[in-house]
């Protein structure tokens, strides 16, 4: 079974979204908050977008602004994943 | 009183990667005309272009502004950057609504947008960027630079082809008139993507020569067109109290005059307004012909629009009674680009008592009756420059540029 | 001095229609029927029933323009009509033109794309099927001379492109270029035809344009509680500007006056906006300063309305700031609601109704607006057109890029003619 690791996401974010601006993108990331980490809406749906691509997870578009941190877009990714 | 005056100069051309290795690049005749590298030119029916050699946009911004922008807009913003950087604003000399920006944009971010355009049919809608939604359109570079520096005040994108980047400098002195006492100004294109260079093909006036001295040759008999280039300036023009009261260490000179008139339709047989543009440029900068020491021409490479052009310079100045030149050709034409290049190189041309030469151009008709430098640059003193540019499809645009008295 | 109107809408075959729809309170938004829309996340648009022929363009014309610039030559040739004005008898020097476009000649460079490409296919396009035109769709600054030819204009030309609020900068611009002597009579006004997929398709990534498909009719709901984004349009407005003793010297019928405009940026975000409306209040004010009109003179705000969830708000508090407790007794309206969004365009349209607005003496209504957002606490003439006498109007554009524009119209001293 696909699953979508930390490594995954952080390639993503920085396909899609460039590195963070903050230098944190080496450490451990998952309970970083976005806001922090530099993203915002726009980063987010552009890897929205490229999951769903790569992974064929659609999140809804009135989830992708509730999201935060990385874990949680891994736990979403992952449980639907496992469902599939 | 005096105009606004450029503090700051960003530029980035194909023969010089920053305003003092162009001008180096431009006083040795040293050109950055080349084959097209950034794609397979071999099909196309013309294969020459100014490209700026080994642009690293990851060298100069940072990593979250690469994804959501297109090349031209990466060279604008490292042209601002450096501009600011040049004129020395220190954080808090202005106040956020006092500094605007005014660009102008020919191409907007066209290889972005093809990608996104090859994108949308072979992959559908779902593939297309969030960023497409401006990364593609004029305004981004003015938007773009507004939020990389934190500029609040009266700002806006101009549109007029080759002679939109004298238009945004005119717009900019315009708004520091009314009230705004710093605004960021010039053009940036680069549209060197197969679609694009097949679009500029199509307006017939690219040249198909295949070597790069002989390409591009305005006002010689031997001219086939022009050679199209990447790259722009951006400046920081100020009022000169305003640069004045903040000490500015630097003054290159000041945006004495400016004007802008539209040809009549094609066909309509009446003369070109290029020289209207010129007379009513020189009126609002209040000086006679005879003080103006030097044009930087537009320079077409199209032999009617040269000849057009030729006529407007002899018939103000009169028969071969001040220089012109053209160091376009050394980089191509840039289209916004083109006429804020030629500010820069005309302040420089003050700032050094030196005029540079048209690189290529041998054999100048008679008729044209101006006395274009050539070969070595000419050197004397320069205290006032004109700078002309004309757009595709009728504009014309002239700037007038002077030592400004500190 | 506004003296001349040309307008196309969804709708809004003529200046006359377009003013009819505005007072029905009815929307002109359908079910996209330029292509098949079902590939897009908004299927949704307001389209403009335009037929080029119909319209008085050459065959010649309708070849070389793009679908935009025929919008553009079409509203001007309305507007230089409607004002009465012999072009013939005015220096062609003193003539200017300042058009505002967002994404300009997007139709015709998506259609040469799909030719040139093999739909889509080859990233090395084929020049052997190159468009003699294509450069006219790279470069739009054509869209300003195919309108300065309609009148043989021979002062400044030139294209304002600020996105969305390019059709306020436009005229605002050419307000400028009046003021300082550069030109007497400029043609002035913008021109966007953006229903085209590669539009269509950046705008669901960012999901700006409503997902509420299945009913049409009532998806633009700008200030509306269930409001889901915006509906793309398409459409144009030019006017004819003058001075005001020139235009009084001929007895010209003015429509408006433009007495005070102001831009500012917000420098914030590409797309985003912040919600204390800072910059947006900044531009009100300083336009009402050049108009030397108190806030409280306002009768009349037509708004940006695009019918996000953060313009909506983001617009609110930028009356409240810059007007204060008159921005509680002021009628606010969003004419998107009924011809939607036409992204540069929809700023001159807009200033075309606010012109309209003072001469019939009527505000048009906010088309759908049931329940309004309770962060949007203002008072946004929900349904139906309202007659009042309105003297003076505030219109605002908000757009990508930052920009926020403010511009302030006035019943023309000694009353309409």
């Amino acid at each position: 079974m696909t699953t979508m690791t930390t490594e995954d996401l952080r390639r993503v974010l920085i396909e899609c979204a460039g590195e963070a601006e903050q230098d944190v993108l080496s450490g451990d990331i998952a309970d970083v908050e976005f806001d922090d980490l530099g993203y915002d809406s726009l980063a987010l749906m552009e890897t929205a977008a490229r999951i769903a691509q790569d992974y064929g997870v659609q999140i809804p578009d009135e989830r992708i602004v509730e999201l935060r941190t990385p874990r949680e877009v891994l736990e979403l990714v992952n449980n639907s994943l496992a469902q599939s | 009183m005096s105009g606004p005056v450029v503090t700051g100069i960003g530029l980035l051309a194909p023969n010089g990667f920053g305003v003092e290795r162009y001008w180096e690049a431009v006083l040795e005749g040293r050109g950055g005309i080349g084959r097209i590298t950034r794609f397979d030119v071999s099909r196309y029916p013309a294969r020459l272009a100014g490209q700026i050699p080994d642009f690293r946009a990851a060298d100069h911004l940072p990593s979250r502004l690469l994804p959501q922008t297109d090349i031209s807009t990466q060279l604008a913003l490292v042209a601002a950057d450096w501009a600011l950087l040049d004129a020395k604003i220190e954080p808090g000399a202005f106040a956020d609504y006092d500094m605007g920006v005014v660009t102008s944009n020919a191409c907007g971010g066209f290889e972005f947008t093809h990608r996104e355009f090859k994108k949308l049919w072979s992959q559908g809608p779902k593939a297309v960027s969030v960023y497409e939604s401006f990364a593609w359109f004029y305004a981004v570079n003015t938007g773009q630079i507004s939020i990389r520096n934190e500029l609040r005040g009266p700002s806006s994108a101009l549109v007029a082809e080759q002679a939109g980047g004298l238009d945004a400098i005119g717009h900019a002195r315009r708004t520091i008139a009314r009230g705004t006492p710093m605004v960021v100004t010039g053009g940036v294109d680069s549209a060197l993507d197969p679609w694009a260079w097949a679009a500029q093909i199509a307006s017939g006036r690219v040249s198909r020569s295949a070597d790069p001295r002989r390409a591009y040759l305005p006002f010689d008999s031997a001219a086939e067109g022009y050679v199209p280039g990447e790259g722009g300036a951006i400046l920081v023009l100020e009022a000169a109290d305003a640069a004045r009261a903040r000490g500015a260490h630097q003054v290159y000179g000041e945006i004495a005059g400016y004007a802008a008139t539209f040809d009549p339709p094609p066909g309509s047989g009446a003369p070109s307004a290029l020289r209207r543009a010129v007379e009513l440029a020189l009126a609002d900068a209040g000086m006679r012909p005879d003080e103006i020491d030097v044009v930087f021409a537009d320079a077409a490479g199209v032999a009617d629009l040269d000849r057009v052009e030729a006529e407007a310079i002899s018939a103000v100045f009169g028969a071969g009674a001040v220089p012109v030149t053209a160091p376009k050709t050394l980089t191509g034409r840039l289209y916004s680009g083109g006429g804020p290049v030629d500010v820069a190189a005309a302040l420089l041309s003050i700032r050094d008592g030196v005029v540079p030469p048209t690189s290529g151009t041998t054999d100048v008709p008679s008729g044209y009756r101006i006395d274009l430098v050539r070969g070595v640059p000419r050197a004397g003193r320069v205290s006032s420059a004109l700078v002309l540019a004309r757009g595709k499809w009728g504009f014309n645009a002239a700037v007038v540029v002077r030592e400004a008295t500190v | 001095m506004i003296t001349g109107i040309g307008v196309r809408t969804a709708g809004g075959n003529s200046t006359k229609e377009f003013w009819n729809l505005l007072t029905s309170g009815s929307s002109a938004t359908r079910r996209i029927s330029f292509f098949d829309p079902s590939p897009y996340r908004s299927q949704v648009a307001a389209e403009a029933d335009f037929d080029p022929v119909h319209e008085g363009l050459s065959p010649l014309e309708i070849r070389r323009m793009d679908r935009a610039s025929q919008f553009a030559v079409v509203c001007a040739r309305e507007a230089v009509a409607d004002s009465g004005l012999e072009f013939d008898t005015v220096d062609p020097s003193r003539v200017g033109v300042s058009l505002g476009s967002a994404v300009a000649a997007a139709t015709s460079l998506e259609q040469e794309y799909l030719v040139l490409s093999d739909s889509g296919r080859d990233w090395l396009v084929d020049p052997a099927n190159l468009s003699p035109h294509m450069f006219d769709y790279l470069v739009p600054s054509v869209m300003p001379a195919e309108v300065a030819w309609t009148v043989a204009a021979q002062g400044p030309v030139t294209m304002v492109s600020n996105g969305c609020t390019s059709g306020l900068d436009s005229v605002g611009h050419a307000c400028q270029l009046i003021r300082e002597g550069s030109a007497e009579v400029m043609l002035a006004g913008a021109s966007d035809t953006p229903i085209t997929p590669i539009v269509v398709s950046c705008f669901d990534a960012i999901k700006a344009t409503t997902p509420r498909n299945d009913d049409p009719e009532h998806a633009s709901r700008p200030f509306d509680r269930t409001r889901t984004g915006f509906v793309l349009a398409e459409g144009a407005a030019m006017f004819v500007l003058e001075d005001y003793d020139r235009a009084r010297r001929r007895g010209a019928r003015v429509y408006a006056e433009i007495s005070g405009y102001a831009t500012r940026c917000n420098a914030y975000h590409m797309t985003g906006l912040k919600t204390d409306g800072r910059e947006m209040a900044e531009a009100i004010r300083v336009a009402l300063a050049e108009s030397r009109t108190a806030a409280t003179a306002v009768d009349y705000i037509n708004a940006h309305g695009s019918g996000t969830r953060q313009n909506d708000r983001h617009e609110t508090a930028a009356y409240k700031r810059s007007l204060g407790e008159h921005a509680y007794r002021t009628p606010v309206s969003s004419i998107k609601s009924m011809v939607g969004h036409s992204l540069g365009a929809i700023g001159s349209i807009e200033i075309a109704a606010s012109a309209l607005a003072i001469e019939h003496g009527v505000v048009p209504p906010t088309a759908n607006l049931h329940e309004a957002d309770p962060e949007c606490d203002l008072d946004y003439v929900p349904l139906t057109a309202r007659e009042q006498r309105v003297d003076t109007v505030l219109t605002v554009g908000s757009g990508f890029g930052g920009f926020q524009s403010a511009m302030i119209l006035r019943r023309p001293t000694g009353g309409v003619r």
